[in-house]
């Protein structure tokens, strides 16, 4: 493997800005580190080869007559195939929207490219960003690079598998109800969700529109923090978007925050939870108190986990995410109808309803299939109060708790995931046992507060266990703070996946 | 346990969405909706009486743009990604009117 | 059954699309103008593209507002946007972006003149602002072509309640409708490029033997012409009265509900839509993309303040003001700046009652010849003042003024320059004046005499000299100087 490969994003660009490399040459690095993994990894959709060659080259044209080529300036990025760009194909991962070129980039894509970046090409995900395993793929599914029988995580689970994988330095994902976090959590990176309205959304493909948030996806904290630098602000693009000034995330990335209140969710430390994590978190929270941190407990009773007498979990949140996600999924794909663009049947088509309801059932898998059916369900006629209505007040129960937690607290500490990766095909049959892979995320996004998930450790097969750390509305920076200053005391901290055969090359 | 929605249901829910289900695909959403809604019927249990609706994650108002002329696509690049074009158009179907 | 006394009364409440005369689209910033070729005032945004994200444009927001202003609505402090979901190819993204619950403005009035000159209040439930739909081009036999140059211009939807009870009601709000848009500045309101639009709800409450019936709601669909909207309320009554007729009991609106109905331009009747295959359930739900509007008072009160003066105050103060009659001063409201101009010109020292003739006489004329308002003539207060004081003053006679509108109209320039050109002017010299009486004088020695001797006919003899003396003069004899020259000459001897 290129040691090339091996640095942080932003060793990289030091390494390119002091003249030891050029981008040009990481980019080679990488592209064939993808000729050789991505058979195996199947992280990419599509790889955007001149592209990236043609911003790797001007990137160092730029540094050659001294001019600063900006603060991600050569650092190879994997961008969630769910972001516009105008090269290459937009799918979101569905036969929908298999040949969709879109006319215009998505803001954060066009932010990373303004400060250098080199977009290596488009991540596999669950379709539509539907999913917790990147097995609702029309491409395939993507594979965890620590146990290629086990699934990375999604929806973001291309661009997860791609880090953890070294096919790329960083990446973009996008997270509705826990898509960065958790996949980041199952492949040992770092992921953050941030508040919303932080990242503009516009060219994102929306999901649930009040819950999509973009962030990155990388090897530590720090680069984590780079990235966050570029793509957080306002966008008038995204009147959603928040018009606040943007703080230096890597300004103050180490020092300690002394006296740091951590609150432990009691929710969410249950016997249910798999006892390798629960212990996993338990070093953690050590950890911090070593470093000073107040720890105690907090209580979210809206997101309490029930266990069910026959051992399966429940949750409140988790069924208000399902419903509020899918009313409005049931909305934002109904564009998706064979007319102005993506897939349209070739069966002759009577009428136009006709055009409508097969081309969306050709172009649309499964799991979009269900959620569309579900969300249309909550908002019809007759059921919108009990289900959809129902749903958005248990929402502001949700988010209560938050800010009351955040009255007293910092951030708040507890697992990503409630269990390690797990195998392919494993939860494809029953959709509500996948649902509850977001068990521990999904409430993030309904409050709208920022959240990382980072690497605490392995389990005893060897895979990577991951922690959340949550904050309040707009402390991306303390949670940061927070994810780097155990980074640092604990040593866990880029964890490598045994290789693939990458030295067999 | 499963808490099967009608195949009646279903198929309307399956109109208003304009997605073409066969019986099989009935059958099967109708046990898997089913479920997924008797999941998320435990919402019932709560009380939220009073409590205001929360359909925004950041409640912000009056984000207003200039009313100041873009950039527009051209009609090629409007219609560069349409499945089937007449001229400058896209092409559907024969229908009746206007929405 | 036998005949008994049976009372109809009409129950129509009217929903008005008015197209709002923005620069750009109501959620991109595409340019909102009507008749480009297709597909050229379309982006990834009105084409409704993937990951796209609406942004409310600041002028539709202002503009709905002054409507409701003007409208004597309230204007809630907080509105907010909703999804409409149906599927239509000239609806990109199969949703509407509208407003459900919580709109912009509601629950005013407009006072609408009746043609016999009484008015009546017509309650207005609500107005909120949408997204229009692209149009749907049928021209080719085998498939429709879909133009989206019109998706996403801003949509004011204006509902009455049920407060009009004949067509003629209904017409004379939707002309007052179409007045007050203009008047403000928001909309051409021009029927031919579909910037209005009318869904009126028709049925009738039927009185007999002390039972009233109510026939079932219609609404007609999608008119585009008042003349649409009053035929259709005028057939949709006579049709349902006849079809009431053959079964009271049946034709109800307890059993029958509500039903659509489109209009037959070429035969001047409603027709039955086929009904959609599933009832509608348009699904409404909060807009996840956009922020509400919050209208504090500080903003209530600068729309209060932009409306200025409505026309009906308009009207009552002109007849106060400046004496005219009734008919003048509605023709001196049809637009702001017909009266606008009158207001201008008397502010610069014209006499009003000159304004008025000068406008509503041969402007008036020259608007009508060229089909437009006549604020658009495009004479100025200035010039128009000026004029009229020049006519006060006798300096002119009715004829040349007419003369010099035309000129005005045709080149500019002011009415000094124009009389002076066009050798207009009155003589003001009197000797030439004197000469121009002599020659009359001496040219009809019969009417002379009678005004010399006072008969009866002497008013009329007068008056015919005074013609002489401007016929002579070529219209540049000031009439004031003519007659007292004639009456000193003709009544000593
Ligand atoms: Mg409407
Ligand atoms: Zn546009």
């Amino acid at each position: 493997m290129n040691n090339l490969l091996k640095l942080s994003a932003l060793e990289l660009k030091n390494a390119i800005s002091r003249g030891d490399t050029t981008a040009t040459e990481a980019l080679e690095a990488y592209l064939h580190e993808i000729s050789v993994q991505d058979g195996a990894l199947r992280a990419y959709n599509e790889v955007l080869v001149d592209e990236a060659r043609d911003q790797a080259r001007r990137i160092d044209d730029m540094r050659k007559i001294g001019e600063s080529p900006g603060l991600l300036a050569g650092i190879p990025i994997a961008i969630k195939n769910n972001l516009c760009t105008t090269w290459g194909r937009t799918t979101c991962s569905s036969k929908m929207l298999a040949n969709f070129r879109a006319p215009y980039t998505a803001t954060a894509v066009a932010r990373i490219r303004q400060a250098g970046a080199v977009v290596l090409g488009k991540t596999n995900m669950d379709e539509f960003a539907m999913g917790s395993s990147t097995e609702n793929s029309a491409h395939g599914a993507s594979v965890n690079p620590w146990d290629l029988s086990r699934v990375p995580g999604g929806s973001s689970g291309g661009s997860a598998s791609a880090v953890a994988g070294s096919l790329c330095s960083a990446a973009l994902g996008s997270d509705t109800g826990g898509s960065i976090r958790q996949p980041a959590a199952l492949c040992g990176i770092v992921g953050l969700k941030p508040t919303y309205g932080r990242v503009s959304r516009y060219g994102l493909v929306a999901y649930g529109s009040s819950l999509d948030q973009i962030g990155p996806m990388t090897r530590d904290v720090a680069d984590c923090a780079a990235v966050m630098n570029v793509i957080a602000g306002h966008d008038p693009a995204d009147a959603t978007s928040l018009d606040r000034p943007v703080p230096d995330y890597l300004a103050n990335l180490d020092e300690p925050i002394k006296g740091l209140r951590i609150g432990l969710p009691r929710e969410f430390l249950s016997d249910a939870l798999d006892p390798e994590i629960h212990r996993a978190i338990e070093n953690a929270v050590e950890v911090y108190r070593s470093l000073g941190a107040e720890v105690k407990e907090v209580s979210l009773p809206h997101s309490r986990i029930d266990s069910g007498a026959g051992g399966e979990l429940s949750s409140f949140a988790v069924a208000c995410y399902y419903i509020v996600a899918t009313a409005e999924a049931s909305s934002n794909l109904a564009r998706y109808d064979g007319v102005h663009y993506g897939h349209r049947t070739e069966r002759d088509a009577a009428d136009i309803i006709d055009l409508y309801s097969r081309s969306r059932a050709e172009g649309f898998g499964d799991e979009v299939k269900r959620r569309i059916m579900l969300g249309t369900y909550v908002l019809s006629s007759g059921y919108y109060d009990a289900y959809y209505l129902k749903a958005l007040k248990v929402r502001r129960l949700i988010k209560n708790d938050f800010d009351e937690a955040f009255e007293t607290c910092d951030i708040l500490l507890c697992p990503t995931t409630p269990s390690p990766a797990f195998k392919m095909n494993e939860k494809t049959a029953d959709p509500l046992e996948m649902y509850l892979a977001d068990i521990y995320t999904i409430s993030v996004n309904l409050a709208g507060v920022p959240a990382i998930s980072i690497p605490v450790g392995l389990s005893s097969r060897n895979l990577p266990i991951g922690m959340q750390l949550i904050g309040g509305v707009f402390r991306e920076d303390v949670v940061l703070r927070a994810a780097r200053m155990f980074e640092k005391a604990s040593g866990i901290c880029r964890l490598t996946p045994p290789p693939l055969g990458r030295d067999a090359e | 346990m499963s808490n099967k929605i009608t195949p009646e249901v279903v198929r309307h829910i399956g109109k208003l969405a304009r997605i073409e289900l066969d019986d099989q695909q009935v059958e099967m959403l109708g046990r898997q909706l089913g479920d997924i809604l008797r999941y998320v019927d435990k919402l019932q249990a709560l009380n939220t009486d009073g409590v205001a609706p929360m359909a925004h994650a950041v409640e912000i108002h009056n984000v207003l743009a200039d009313d100041a002329p873009g950039q527009s696509l051209t009609a090629d690049e409007a219609l560069a990604n349409a499945p089937a074009r007449d001229n400058d158009f896209f092409m559907v179907p024969k229908v009746l009117g206007d929405s | 059954m036998s005949e008994q006394a049976t009372e109809v009364l009409a129950i129509v409440g009217l929903e008005i699309h008015v197209e709002l005369a923005t620069e750009t689209k109501m959620f991109c910033r595409c340019r909102n103008r009507f008749g480009d070729p297709p597909n050229t005032n379309v982006c990834p945004v009105c084409i409704g593209m993937p990951g796209v994200l609406p942004v409310m444009n600041s002028k539709a927001v202002e503009y709905s507002l002054k409507v409701g202003q003007a409208l004597n609505c309230e204007l809630p402090s907080y509105s907010k946007w909703d999804r409409k979901s149906y599927y239509y190819p000239d609806l990109p993204k199969n949703y509407q972006i509208s407003q459900y619950d919580l709109p912009l403005c509601k629950d005013g009035y407009l006072d609408v003149p009746l043609p016999d000159g009484s008015s009546k209040r017509i309650r207005v439930l609500r107005a909120h602002l949408e997204e229009d739909a692209g149009k749907n081009i049928h021209d080719n036999p085998a498939h429709t072509g879909v133009d989206l140059n019109r998706a996403g211009v801003p949509l004011l939807e204006i509902v009455s309640q049920p407060d009009m009870n004949t067509p003629q009601e209904a017409l004379s709000f939707a002309r007052e409708m179409q007045r007050l848009v203009r008047w403000l500045g928001v909309s051409e309101a021009n029927m031919q490029m579909g910037h209005m639009r009318f869904e009126p709800n028709i049925n009738l409450h039927i009185t007999r033997g002390g039972t009233v019936y109510k026939t079932p709601i219609v609404e007609v669909k999608n008119l585009n012409s008042f003349k649409a909207l009053e035929g259709a309320v005028t057939h949709e009554l006579k049709r349902q009265y006849a079809q009431w007729l053959e079964d009271p009991e049946g034709f109800s609106l307890d059993r029958k509900g509500k039903q659509n109905r489109g209009w037959d331009d070429q035969r001047n009747i409603t027709v039955f839509q086929r009904e959609k295959e599933e009832a509608h359930d348009y699904r409404y739900f909060p807009e996840p993309d956009l922020p509400a509007v919050v209208v504090d008072d500080a903003w209530r009160e600068s729309i209060r303040a932009s409306i200025g003066e409505l026309p009906l105050a308009r009207r009552e103060r002109f007849i106060k003001q400046h004496q005219l009659g009734s008919k003048e001063a509605e023709a001196m409201i049809q637009d702001a700046d017909t009266g606008n101009l009158l207001d201008d010109a008397t502010a610069m020292g014209a006499p009003p009652r000159r304004v008025v003739n000068l406008m509503l006489g041969r402007m008036s004329a020259a608007a009508n010849e060229k089909g437009c308002a006549l604020g658009q003539l495009g004479v100025s207060a200035a010039q128009l003042s000026q004029l009229a004081i020049m006519l006060e003053e006798g300096k002119l006679n009715a004829t040349a003024g007419d003369k010099i509108i035309d000129h005005m109209i045709a080149n500019g320039g002011s009415p000094l320059e124009i009389a002076g050109k066009l050798n207009l002017l009155a003589e003001s010299n009197t000797a030439a004046v004197e000469q121009w009486v002599d020659q009359a004088i001496a040219a009809n020695p019969d009417p002379a005499q009678q005004v010399r001797s006072g008969d009866k006919k002497a008013k009329q003899a007068f008056g015919f000299l005074v013609g002489q003396v401007m016929r002579i003069s070529g219209g540049k004899a000031p009439p004031s100087a003519v007659k007292e020259l004639l009456e000193s000459k003709l009544s000593a001897k």
